[in-house]
This record gives structure tokens, sequence and C-alpha cells, in this order.
């Protein structure tokens, strides 16, 4: 059923992404790819993928921006783009075949594969790209918060989180539950002012993105001296003397 | 968007055949009014035939042209199944409910000679279901908010007008080839291509505001699609992948928007011009050449429509861009 659930759960699981640590590595994106080759939702089909134009179906990709904000403060931000799991989701209202439908009961958005008539609607109504077809299978498929992971009883404990989440190396990607105000991915969202992307289009993503820090240019904004100067030993080279002086002095040392 | 050419000949076909559909009903009605001097538009069998005919044709054809494009076509019935939300769906009713009332009409006015009565109250049922789907179908693309140039209320007025216009042009000629009175009626031709010429030029002034940032709204941009403040300048510096992907492809169509204005001219001419004038000289020519350059009208705007639906693709910009390079939304 295409309709969003009337009587969803507080419950609403999704990402943390803090872009002021992540490094670009892509490995989130791969280890998406290897885990979902194999789950619910593979195979994720490449083509010609040691060819010259090599394409394929991705649920993680991780793009790279030059954020400059006026002189001398030009950022490399990393940015990993995936689905937002979003509140109010028109990918899945848009769905004619009922294949594409949001869980009451924890806010992942899914396709039921077999359902899907491959018609393409829902990633023209996905404002972030979340949605890849899959020529192959002549089906759409998406991130599926790692479901076939999160619950499975399986794996121990420490595994049942988003493949992505597990292979982050700086820890930039955090999985929980966004609707509980307590739990600790909520905090860091509130402690670190997390933001939705596009609120513009009133989607509402689950999924929340930590702005980079300020970034801290000189000595004197991490709370140290602004200068060397300040610290350095009152006769070290004469530098407190005039230049002329200095020219003087060094003439008549020789 | 890239312009899908299943969906076009989709939108195209169907949208002459449901226009054709509704003029055949309202201008039953006028026929069965008395006020009129002359008897119009009687149910003759072999011009109903030809009219109805056509119109189903157009109809079907651009259905089944639009399950071209599906991953998986066999699965299409299931389509029907979720009117409460998608207007993809809703559409697929209503294009199947219309065949209902429209068909008995042309039951009524092809086999039984008789196109007033009940038989008139079915067409006249169509007519409006004709409107509905053609609704539908323009609003499966005004609904889609990450596409500012067509989540526009002019998208479905546009798409009804051009409907109405060309199912009016393709009727001419036929009707002439039966030597049917029409009295008045054949003003309903230039008045609609009026108003669509007028909708279309105003839909694309609207869509140029957009572009040029002085739409209404708030619109995404490169910051907010990555969450940084407006103070920021963001400039994508590595892509996520080295080749084009499915999103670039669908979302990244930019072939005939160089070509924008030209081909705008061209449709305007195609769509517009050409028809009105064929319908203009028409009414000094006698009645085999109004056959003759009332059909050329019509295949003018047969060829000007796909230019037009290829135009409304193509010059479409999907919010997924502003991730990548070389394709700011503004």
């Amino acid at each position: 059923m295409t309709s969003l659930p009337t009587a969803p759960s507080t419950k609403r699981l999704g990402l943390v992404i803090d872009l002021d640590i992540c490094v670009g590595c892509h490995a989130c994106a791969v280890a998406c790819k290897e885990w979902n080759s194999g789950g619910h939702a593979g195979p994720l089909t490449d083509f010609a993928p040691y060819g010259a134009d090599p394409d394929g179906v991705w649920f993680n990709r991780v793009h790279s921006f030059e954020v400059t904000d006026g002189y001398n403060d030009t950022n490399t931000v990393h940015f990993p783009r995936s689905c937002l799991h979003c509140e109010t989701p028109a990918c899945v209202t848009v769905c004619p075949t009922g294949a594409s439908f949001k869980r009451a009961e924890d806010g992942i958005v899914l396709v039921a594969e077999d359902l899907c008539i491959g018609c393409k609607l829902c990633s023209w109504a996905c404002p972030y790209g979340a949605r890849e077809y899959d020529a192959n299978e002549g089906v759409m498929k998406k991130c599926t918060l790692c479901v076939d992971r999160i619950y499975n009883e399986n794996l121990d404990a420490a595994e049942r989180v988003p493949a992505c989440v597990s292979c982050c190396p700086v820890s930039a990607r955090h999985f929980g539950d966004l609707g509980d105000d307590k739990s600790d991915i909520s905090r860091l969202v509130a402690a670190r002012g997390g933001v939705d992307l596009m609120p513009e289009l009133g989607y509402k993503p689950i999924n929340q993105y930590l702005p980079p820090r300020p970034r801290r240019n000189r000595g004197g904004e991490t709370g140290a001296g602004d200068s060397l100067a300040d610290i350095a030993p009152p006769d070290a080279g004469g530098s407190t003397l005039h230049p002329f002086l200095r020219w003087v002095d060094r003439v008549l040392s020789d | 968007m890239h312009p899908a050419f299943s969906v076009i000949v989709f939108t195209v076909s169907s949208g002459i055949g449901y226009g054709m559909l509704f003029w055949l009903a309202i201008n039953a009605t006028l026929g069965n009014l008395s006020i009129l001097a002359v008897r119009v538009w009687p149910a003759d069998l072999w011009f109903g035939l030809v009219a109805f005919g056509i119109a189903f044709i157009a109809i079907v054809a651009g259905l089944l042209s639009s399950t071209f494009h599906l991953g998986h076509p066999e699965r299409a019935w299931r389509a029907f199944s979720q009117w409460r939300s998608s207007w993809l769906s809703r559409e697929g009713v209503a294009s199947v409910l219309t065949f209902v009332p429209t068909g008995l009409f042309a039951i009524g006015w092809i086999f039984l000679g008789d196109s007033s009565g009940w038989w008139l109250a079915a067409g006249i049922v169509g007519a409006a279901c004709c409107l509905a789907t053609v609704y539908c179908t323009a609003m499966i693309y005004g609904s889609l908010r990450p596409i500012k140039a067509w989540n526009l209320s002019d998208v479905p007025m546009v798409y009804l007008a051009l409907s109405l216009a060309s199912g009016a042009v393709w009727l001419g000629p036929i009707a002439r080839i039966f030597a049917i009175p029409f009295g008045w009626s054949d003003l309903f031709v230039p008045v609609a291509l009026a108003l669509a010429a007028v909708l279309k030029w105003r839909y694309w002034a609207r869509i140029d505001a957009i572009h040029r940032g002085d739409g209404t709204g708030r619109m995404p941009t490169r910051g907010s699609a990555i969450g940084l403040p407006e103070s920021k300048s963001v400039q994508p510096l590595d892509p996520p992948h080295t080749q084009q992907n499915y999103l670039m492809k669908e979302m990244g169509f930019a072939v005939a928007r160089r070509h924008a204005t030209k081909l705008r001219r061209l449709s305007l001419l195609l769509l517009f011009a050409l028809p009105a004038l064929a319908w203009l000289l028409a009414l000094f020519l006698a009645p085999l050449l109004q056959i003759v350059v009332l059909a050329i009208g019509a295949l003018a705007m047969t060829i000007g429509l796909p230019i037009e639906r290829w135009l409304f693709f193509a010059e479409a910009k999907h919010t997924v861009m502003l991730y990548y390079r070389g394709s700011e939304l503004g």
C-alpha cells in the first residue's frame, strides 16, 4: 500500500552523518554495495564494470564539494548521499503498484521488487536521487537501511547496524532511533545542530547531517596565542630592534 | 529530464483521442439543442465509425505505448491498485473507466444512429471522464516537487488545452470528408487553439522566470542539498563515479535544452499558427480543398505536439542534479 502509514510508530530508524569527520574514503559506499549485492535487494547489477563506460546500481554515493566562505576559507566537504527514509516520502505515494512502502513500525522505506513494474516515477519523485533503476532486472532499487542486518539475530549484536555504519573507519556515520529524543544519535543531532537536506521541499528526511564545525584558521581561534612573537624570547635575533639598527648591528658584527 | 519516446507518444496520442471524444459529445449536445435552426452533428454511421475509431485507436495506442518504458510490462495491471495516493494509478483507473461511457456513446451513435437521450447522457459523462483522465495524466508530472518546471498549476491546464485543441483540429477534416453540418461549432477550433497558445506561452514565461531565479517560493540550492547555510558557496569537486549513472542519464538530459528557443518557435508554428491558418483558409475554399487544408493543419499539430512534449521534458530540471557538476538548478 503506497499510502503512508496512518498510525506510524514513534520509532524512526535512520542515519546521522557527520560531514565534519567524513574523509570521503568511499568505504561506506563499497561496504553497502558488498552487503546489498547479497541481501534482499541483490544483486546490484553492474554494467560493463571493467569496460570503458562502467555503470551500475549503488545505494550510497560519496560526492566531494569545495565549500568557500569568503577569502582564505575554503574547505573540502565529503558528502555521502543515500536514502533519507523521509517522514513524507513522495517516492512512496507516487508508486502506482504498492511496491514502494514505508514501514509503520520503524519508518524504513522499502521497495518490494516482485511488485515493481519499473515505471521509474519514484526516482523522479525523490529529490535526493536515492533510487536507482536496475535495467537488468527491470525494477527500482534503493537503500534498505540494511533491514536484513539490523534485526538479524544470526549476527552478533555489534553487527546489527547498517553495513555503511559498521565499516566507517572514522565513525562519521551513526545509526539509531531518531524518533526517541533520548537516544544517543538524537542527542548528537541536538548537540551538533543536525540539519535536514533540502528542507524547502518538505519531505521531512529522517536522516540528519551534521555540518562541518567552524574552521579554526588561526592560533587565537583555538585558545592558543595569536602569534608566536608573544612567546618568543625577548632577545631572539634582536627581533625588537628597528630594521635599520639591525642592519647596523649586522655590519658592525662582521 | 530525459524525454522517453514511449511516454511522449502516450501523452500526445491519448490526448488527441480524448480531445476528439470530448468534442464529439459537446457537438452532439449542440446538435440536439432545438434552439439551433439547422440540425448539426447528426449521428451519421460512417462519420461515427471513422471519428470514434480514430479516437479509440489513438487512446489505446497511447496507453499501450506507455507500457513500453516499463521494466515489467506484464505487471502493469498492478498499477490500477494505488489510486488513493498515486496520480499514475489514478490515470490508469480513469483511462479504463472512460471506456465505459464513451463506448456506450459510440455504440448509440454508430450502431443505433442515436446520439440523444441516454446515449447523449453517456457521451456527456464520457466527456467529463476524458477531461479527468487527461488531468490525471498531467498531474503525474504536476505533482512532482523536485521538478520545479513541472510542479505548477499551469501543467494540467496546458495538457487539457492541448488535448482539446488537438481533438478539435482532428475532427475538422473528418467531419468535412463526410459532409457533416457543424454550424457555428466550427468556432471551437480557433477558440481552443487560442486558449492553448496563451496557456503554453504563459507556461514558458513562468519556467523562464523560475530558471532565472525569480520564481516564487524557496528553491533548493547546492548548499541546502548538502545541509550547508546559504552564505557558503558550494562547488562540486569530485563526483562519486567516473561515468554517467542512471540518475544523470534520466534526470540530467540537456540536449534539447540548448535548442530550446528554436524548438519553442517551431512548436508555436506547428501547434498553433499552421492549424489556425488552415482553419481560416478553409472558410474561403471549396469543400474538397477544405479537407486538404484542414488535414495539413491536423498533420502540423500532430508533428508539433511531440516537439512540445519533448521540450516539456528537456527543459525540466531535477533537484538531484544539484549534486553533480555543471547543472545548477537555477
